[in-house]
């Protein structure tokens, strides 16, 4: 199972590939729209990407409730161990 | 009423010559073509497989993200766009962007987008991405490049199909004469070097099947031309009003006269043989920007180079100027760059302004003997532009019978 940090790490990846926003700064007390300034359509593909990277699924009710990367990495983490 | 003044203050083109202006118009006076056989791996089973791309990879100009939101079409249409916005000077002007408008062409739009979103489709409905209708609609090259610029007057698409990039500059230059903008950012681009297209053109017996000979493919008014070459790539010229270029102290490179735009009523894909349609639009242009066929001494004809359509333009030249066509230079772009659909018409008009800026027509190449149905001054090298009040006209035709001329005057 993958620990918090290598789903934290893979997340910042993917956020830095659709967004552009620097790995070092994909923190889990981040806010996506907040700080990283993620908007509503680039959440649509990170939680795409992730949904294949961890092999999980997202539905699309659930992404209001991701609002920073640590809700993300816990989402994840549930996902897989559930 | 006087008509206001327009004038050019600003051009970009990426093209396949090169990524801007100037090694595009290097590579047109030089005769060089930037046709080539393409090697992709969908290119296989086509029976066309040769085209021009662009010289330069707009991926390789845009920042990635960004480049990674805009279909191919768009992204050529922006590193044209902040090309000629750079050019103009006009970022620095302060002018007011309510005052500020767009009409980017496209003929096809966003196919790059459509098809790649169609794949993800066929493997799972969560891949088609979230972007993909701003992406692929046929307004998204010129959404984005009002983007850019902050543009508020107004933001513009004219389709009509190879006539669409000519189009764009006709509607922008009614909407300065008209009192609604100060500045027009008007051009065209297409990106669409795609299996689909060439199969599809080449199911029409559109496309020149010179398969083993690319750079002699493109031949308009040759006797041996058996069709056009598909090229990619965007025009971008800065239509500004005479009074507000002067008042910024702006460079202008020529005046925009007049455009003319008429319909065939003939065929959806043939032109209309006796020309008539082509005719129309060229003595509109004329009239519209208070010319003479006396006036003209260069003509950047649409020739694509199809066995039809060239002899059809011949025709609707002589009847448009009669015996004033002797003295007009004629030139064909595509014998090089190949026939960029709806980016055609913006990236001859930014080479037709260059030529009357300049004083030099670009040669026509693969000119080997020239069809003795073209009646026509074909120059196939260089040749020089007289002193003096001259002017120009650009010709783009395009399938579902649209005619659009533009008539370009020295300045």
């Amino acid at each position: 199972m993958a620990s918090t940090e290598e789903i934290r790490s893979n997340l910042a990846e993917i956020v830095n590939e659709i967004a552009g926003i620097p790995v070092e700064d994909v923190q889990l007390d981040k806010s996506f729209t907040d700080d990283l300034d993620v908007d509503s359509l680039s959440m649509v593909e990170v939680v795409v990407a992730a949904e294949e990277k961890f092999d999980v699924k997202i539905p699309d009710d659930e992404v209001k409730n991701l609002k920073t990367v640590g809700d993300a990495v816990a989402f994840i983490e549930r996902a897989q161990n559930g | 009423m006087s008509k206001t003044r327009v004038v050019i203050t600003g051009l970009g083109a990426t093209t396949p010559l090169g990524g801007d202006v100037s090694s595009t118009w290097e590579g047109l006076l030089a005769g060089r073509s930037g046709a080539r056989r393409l090697t992709d791996e969908w290119v296989q089973n086509l029976a066309v497989q040769i085209a021009a791309p662009a010289a330069v990879d707009p991926t390789e100009v845009i920042e990635r993200v960004k480049a990674r939101r805009l279909d191919r079409t768009a992204q050529l249409a922006v590193v044209a766009a902040r090309e000629a916005w750079a050019d103009s000077g006009l970022e620095d002007s302060g002018m007011d962007k309510e005052r500020l408008g767009v009409a980017v062409a496209s003929g096809i739009g966003g196919l790059h987008t459509t098809l790649s979103n169609y794949d993800a489709l066929q493997q799972n409905p969560r891949r088609v991405s979230p972007l993909a209708i701003p992406m692929l609609m046929p307004n998204s090259s010129a959404a984005y490049v009002s983007l850019e610029f902050g543009a508020k007057a107004g933001v513009h698409t004219p389709v009509s199909a190879c006539a669409s990039g000519n189009e764009a500059i006709w509607l922008g230059l009614d909407q300065i004469r008209l009192g609604r903008a100060d500045v027009i950012i008007a051009g065209g681009s297409e990106g669409a070097i795609m299996a689909l297209p060439l199969a599809a053109f080449g199911m029409m017996q559109a496309l020149s099947k010179r398969n083993d000979d690319p750079e002699r493919a493109s031949r308009p008014w040759d006797v041996d031309r058996d069709g056009f070459l598909l090229g990619e790539g965007a025009g971008v010229l800065i239509l500004e009003s005479y009074e507000h270029a002067k008042a910024r102290g702006a460079k202008m490179y020529a005046e925009l006269a007049g455009a003319g735009i008429s319909a065939d009523g003939h065929d959806i894909a043939q032109p209309d043989p006796t020309g008539s349609g082509a005719r129309r639009a060229m003595e509109r242009a004329l009239s519209e920007g208070d010319l003479t066929p006396a006036d003209i001494f260069h003509i950047n004809a649409h020739a694509t180079s199809t066995p039809q359509g060239d002899i059809a333009e011949s025709l609707a030249i002589r009847q448009a100027l009669g015996k004033d066509a002797d003295h007009a230079v004629a030139t064909a772009p595509k014998s090089m760059i190949g026939h960029l659909l709806g980016g055609a018409g913006a990236v001859e008009s930014v080479a037709t302004v260059l030529a009357l800026h300049n004083r030099v027509s670009p040669p026509t190449i693969n000119v080997d003997k020239l069809d003795d149905q073209i009646d026509l001054d074909v120059a196939t090298e260089q040749r020089k532009l007289p002193e003096g009040d001259i002017a120009a006209l650009n010709n783009s035709f395009g399938f579902g019978g649209h005619n659009a001329a533009i008539a370009f005057k020295s300045l």
